[in-house]
């Protein structure tokens, strides 16, 4: 059973994080993440890929980077729809996204700074 | 949409566009009766009359330079088909409360679906805003309000993995324990 005493011990130990999370922020550029969640992007499967997102880049405690949503972003027959601004690079669009897409995605495009292009909306296009 | 919960997350959208600063979302389920409610109500910036007329109905109304959202529509058509309806009302300035009323032993009628996910990705996406949320199925009732969650963690984030966890673990517990009150 969780319980909110649970709670209050997890929020000390987070607290203690805070300070030195804030630290190491510093003034570095931020890579977004912006999942379409306008009703197209729901309905065809958006919120389970939202979900994932906001999970690998917290498990990877990756600095930095940011996972938002927005409406819709008007190719509805593509949804889900994410796209990725990182800091000195042309926006990239992944299409069709699935959860089980997402770790290959924050590994090789958010981390490592290689988009994934089979995923990509430039994909449909060879 | 393939699960209702997927319709309450895009009607509480509605909601956070709207720019409310509450939402309060009641799933209630009546066993006996066969019946699912579900309402969405918020203090947003409202809509005016016409607004609604346009928004319940958009294909009687004739075509406004506005496009039609399927949000709403959307809604409404899944209670409709169960031989459900729903309701809308509006102020500007003060709310919306939007109320969808499902018949579940209908052929038509959608599951709920994985409405913890909904839940999650509302409040964590959405910290900001102060969200009650009640899941009642006959006598069985669970409250979740952020405000009370806020309270415990002061400056720290839902989005904290550990909170994080915690929130979904927690959310997922109540929900069985109140499922598991159904015989
Ligand atoms: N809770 C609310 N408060 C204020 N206005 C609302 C609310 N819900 C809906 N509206 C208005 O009604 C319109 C239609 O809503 P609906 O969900 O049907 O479609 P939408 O959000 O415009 O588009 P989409 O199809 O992408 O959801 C909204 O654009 C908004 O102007
Ligand atoms: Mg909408």
């Amino acid at each position: 059973m969780k319980t909110l005493e649970e709670l209050l011990a997890i929020k000390a130990k987070a607290q203690a994080n805070i300070t030195t999370r804030e630290s190491a922020d510093g003034s570095a550029e931020v890579t977004r993440i912006v999942v379409g969640m306008a009703t197209c992007g729901i309905a065809a499967g958006a919120r389970p890929v939202l979900n994932g997102f906001v999970e690998e880049v917290s498990k990877r405690n990756l600095k930095n980077v940011t996972v938002s949503q927005t409406g819709c972003i008007g190719m509805c027959q593509y949804e889900p729809i994410v796209e990725v601004f990182a800091p000195g690079k042309e926006k990239v669009t992944y299409i069709k996204m699935t959860p089980d897409k997402i770790a290959r995605v924050v590994a090789d495009h958010i981390v490592n700074g290689n988009p994934v292009t089979e995923y990509t909306v430039a994909s449909l296009k060879e | 949409m393939r699960e209702l919960s997927l319709n309450i997350l895009d009607i509480t959208e509605n909601s956070v566009s709207a720019g409310a600063s509450l939402i309060e979302i009641d799933v209630i389920e009546d066993t006996s009766l066969k019946t699912l409610s579900v309402s969405i109500r918020d203090n947003g910036r409202g809509m005016s009359e016409e607004m609604v007329e346009n928004v319940r109905d958009p294909f009687c109304t004739t075509r406004t330079t506005r496009k039609v959202g399927m949000g709403i529509p959307l809604f409404k058509m899944a209670a409709e088909m169960t031989g459900g309806h729903l309701e809308l009302s509006s102020r500007v300035g003060v709310g919306t409360v939007i109320a969808a009323h499902f018949k579940t032993d209908s052929i038509d009628f959608t599951p709920l679906g994985d409405i913890d996910a909904t839940i999650l990705t509302l409040i964590t996406m959405h910290e900001e805003i102060d969200f009650v949320y009640r899941f009642k199925i006959d006598e069985n009732e669970f409250v979740l309000k952020t405000s009370e969650l806020k309270a415990i963690l002061g400056e720290v984030s839902f989005n904290d993995i550990d909170v994080r966890m915690w929130l979904k673990d927690y959310i997922s517990e109540q929900t069985q324990i109140i499922r598991g009150g159904v015989t």
